[in-house]
């Protein structure tokens, strides 16, 4: 079974629902490694060796964080900015994410229909543009984020149902009863991807 | 003179000292009763090494008491003592007074002559300085408000002391002119034949003097001498200064130990406090040991056994009847329960005064050898249990009781969760305290400064005096259910001796420790502390980091230097621990200190550079970017 290391950014998960659930819900996952990025470098001093180390390590990468301003919290951005070194991420050389797939998953107050297809519109796909093409300079797969919408409004039972959707899915990427193929061309990874999880699972 | 004799003496009072005291401590009886139980062993009644001088030997060591009287004035100043007068006049006064009332009319109804029941009363209406000073001194109590109380009372007692000298020949129903060997102050004073008013006038303005000299003279004075860089002459001029106020306070009849308990007041404030101290107090300690031992000796047990059950009332209403005077003076004086235990128990015996006031008024012919004899027994036997007594206190009682004032408010579920302990709450602990408490941690603090610890107190906190390492007090503390405890105090020593008490009896607490510096990390590491701070380490780097600045650097390029260099130092810290132990066993300290410096020195040179250049816009990009 493949390792995911689930790269979480949220500077105030005290006051969280959502992705409380959610990462609960992941981390009774044995292959999941939960790596609280606001939790271990509080005073945004990364440790580069480390976090490259852990990366090494796993085969599937998350980033799990809650959408402000249409981006990532500003301790991802740092870790990216530390983290993935020219000779070592990406480069002539730089090699070590070859082949790891990469995706994020995403909660934003905002509905679905905000992030939906449309004129002075951007779906979560678009908006994630820089972290695609940052798992291609990588050479790493990116696969479409995983979305909780309207998370303001959402009752605890309608988390739990989202949580456990994302469990299957986790489970099932990195048991490899997938088809990626179809995968990488959705938008968002919603109830329809359901139907790509293999019977076999 | 007989110099082997004189070795011989000190050697069994010193062996027996030695010997006895670190017993007492370890078994958590503390030193007086250590002294004292090394008096009654070494006495005649049971290895009979020590005892025919043993009056000598007290009379010579009560100096001791005076040089203690010397010390506390010294931490005393004098704004200080003014705010304690309603404590003297009023406990100290209401003491003595009701006790000698309620002595001399037992006295009466059990068939005494109403002069020999006021002397006997207003004998054993005082307490003994040197047991309740010391005992409290040891236990950390002489800072709680039962303390402060009982040294109130203490210093009126001593005051009273010459009054009742004077007062005592003309209870004497035949004036005798009997021998008067006795070194008893009034009579060998140089003022005893002069009129009452020239009396008067001789000592106010001797009182005057000292306290002229302690403002003016004694200062310059020992500048000079400190300038002279001879320690020992430092300690010969704390000396010389001590006993010359003995001297003169007794000449003009009045106590030597109010005398240097004034001059300790007025120099209170000089810069040469902490070395008078430091010189003064050995000797006071050992002429306390010498003293009680003296008084171990001294308890006659044969005249006990022949008389068991005598003694056994007397002293027991002695106590009895002491303890409840005091209590209710307590809570008239609005003593919280717990410390109204701690000031009655403390003050309810007799004191050495009173060898001294039965033997002169035995030569006065006041009283007769049939009823000193006893009384000077009992008031030995109730100085002996005093210390028994505060020790059952504090192990028994005090801790049902808790703190020394009601809690103001209920515990909410919230602090009783987040539940820390805090030992020290100085420029240290009070910072973390702080930070703690602004985020409604419930916090329980150990302090030993008094003036801190009551100001925490108005405010609200859990406060809990004395010695945190101290197995009793950490319990009382709350210990066995607190999730964390700090140790953030100055004495890395003690530091290490709460470690160790914390992790021998809760293994699985947590503990967050102060260190003093880069080797006291070490040790307590070594100890098992994950959690280590070295105090000066953050501000240190935080200069560090502000140099870098100064010098050009970008803010945040510095910054990222010096936290880089903190997470490496930190990594080396624990690195070290492993490799420091093998070779422990061929290195002394400062070899060691020198040679982890060089280790660190050479592994951060390895690393650090290449650490640093390795995000944003970096050398290799711009290499590849002209290889292409």
């Amino acid at each position: 079974m493949a390792s995911v290391l689930l790269l979480f950014a949220h500077p105030a998960f005290h006051k969280s629902r959502v992705n409380k659930i959610l990462i609960e819900s992941v981390g009774g996952l044995d292959n999941v490694t939960i790596h609280d990025l606001y939790e271990e470098y509080p005073d945004f001093n990364i440790d580069a060796a480390r976090e490259q180390e852990l990366l090494e390590s796993h085969d599937i990468l998350i980033m799990q964080f809650p959408f402000f301003w249409y981006a990532p919290p500003a301790l991802l951005k740092e870790w990216e900015d530390i983290v993935l070194e020219h000779g070592w991420a990406y480069g002539s050389t730089g090699k070590a994410l070859e082949g790891k797939k990469l995706f994020c998953t995403i909660s934003t107050g905002g509905s679905s229909q905000v992030y939906s297809k449309g004129a002075k519109r951007f779906t979560i796909r678009q908006l994630l543009a820089p972290i695609e093409k940052l798992s291609q300079l990588c050479h790493m797969d990116f696969l479409p984020p995983f979305t909780v919408h309207g998370t303001h409004l959402l009752k605890e039972e309608d988390i739990r149902e989202h949580a456990e959707r994302y469990r299957r899915f986790v489970f099932a990427l990195s048991s490899e009863k997938l088809d990626c193929s179809k995968l990488e061309k959705l938008d968002t990874i919603d109830e329809n991807a359901d139907k790509l999880i293999l019977k076999a699972l | 003179m007989h110099g082997e004799d004189f070795f011989i003496q000190a050697f069994m009072y010193l062996a027996a000292a030695v010997i006895a005291v670190p017993i007492a401590k370890r078994l958590g009886l503390g030193s007086v009763l250590g002294y004292l139980i090394a008096g009654v062993i070494m006495g005649p009644f049971i290895l009979n090494l020590i005892g025919k001088e043993g009056q000598d030997v007290m009379h010579f060591a009560e100096f001791g008491v005076v040089m203690m009287l010397f010390l506390i004035g010294l931490e005393l100043e004098p704004r200080h003592l003014w705010r304690l007068r309603s404590s003297i006049i009023g406990m100290g006064g209401g003491q003595m007074f009701i006790t000698s009332t309620v002595v001399t009319v037992i006295g009466i109804i059990a068939g005494l002559k109403w002069q020999a029941s006021l002397a006997i009363g207003m004998i054993l209406s005082v307490s003994s300085t040197a047991v309740v000073l010391q005992s409290l001194e040891e236990r950390d109590l002489r800072k709680t408000d039962g303390g402060q109380k009982s040294f109130a009372v203490l210093l009126f007692q001593d005051m009273a002391v010459i009054p009742i000298l004077a007062v005592i020949p003309l209870l004497a129903l035949a004036v005798t002119t009997g021998h008067e060997s006795h070194a008893v102050s009034v009579d060998s004073s140089w003022v005893s034949g002069m009129a009452a008013w020239l009396q008067t006038i001789v000592v106010l303005s001797v009182v005057a003097g000292i306290i002229l000299a302690g403002r003016f003279l004694a200062r310059p004075i020992l500048r000079i001498i400190a300038q002279t860089r001879l320690r020992e002459l430092f300690t010969a001029a704390s000396l010389l200064l001590v006993i010359a106020i003995a001297l003169l306070t007794t000449k003009v009849g009045l106590s030597p130990a109010l005398g240097t308990f004034l001059a300790g007041v007025i120099l209170a404030n000089s810069e040469y406090r902490h070395e008078l101290v430091g010189n003064i107090e050995p000797f006071k300690g050992l002429l306390m040991g010498l003293f009680f031992i003296a008084v171990g000796a001294s308890i006659d047990f044969t005249y006990i056994i022949d008389h068991p059950l005598l003694l056994i009332l007397l002293t027991l209403s002695l106590m009895a009847g002491k303890f409840i005077i005091l209590f209710i003076l307590g809570k008239i004086f609005k003593l919280s329960f717990d410390q109204n235990m701690i000031f009655s128990l403390a003050l309810a015996q007799g004191g050495e005064f009173a060898f001294l006031l039965f033997s002169f008024a035995l030569h006065k012919s006041v009283l007769t050898e049939a009823i000193t004899k006893p009384l000077m027994v009992v008031v030995a036997i109730s100085m002996a249990i005093t210390p028994i007594l505060l020790l059952l206190n504090e192990k028994f009682l005090q801790p049902r009781l808790g703190t020394r004032e009601k809690e103001g408010r209920q515990a909410d579920s919230f602090q009783e969760e987040n539940s820390v302990i805090i030992a020290g709450f100085g420029r240290f602990g009070s910072i973390v305290g702080r930070l703690l408490r602004a985020h409604g941690v419930g916090l329980t603090i150990l302090d030993h400064d008094s003036n801190s610890v009551d100001m925490l107190r108005k405010l609200g906190f859990r406060v809990f005096y004395g010695d945190a390492s101290r197995l009793d007090l950490l319990e009382a503390a709350g210990i066995s259910t607190a999730k964390l405890l700090i140790i953030a105090i100055d004495e890395p020593e003690q530091a290490r001796e709460i470690v160790a008490i914390a992790q021998k009896h809760y293994p699985r607490l947590t503990i967050m420790s102060r260190a003093n510096g880069q080797q006291d990390a070490y040790e307590l590491i070594e100890s098992g502390i994950k959690n280590v701070y070295r105090e000066t380490f953050e501000t240190s780097l935080c200069m560090g980091r502000e140099a870098l600045r100064f010098l050009g650097f970008r803010a945040h390029q510095a910054h990222r230097a010096s936290m880089l260099f903190r997470r490496q130092d930190q990594r080396h810290l624990h690195e070290l621990v492993d490799t420091r132990h093998e070779r422990k066993t061929y290195l002394t300290a400062t070899r060691q200190k020198i040679e982890d410096l060089e280790r660190q020195l050479r592994q951060e040179a390895e690393s650090y550079d290449e650490q640093l250049d390795k995000s944003w816009d970096v050398d290799s990009l711009r290499r590849a970017a002209k290889e292409r």
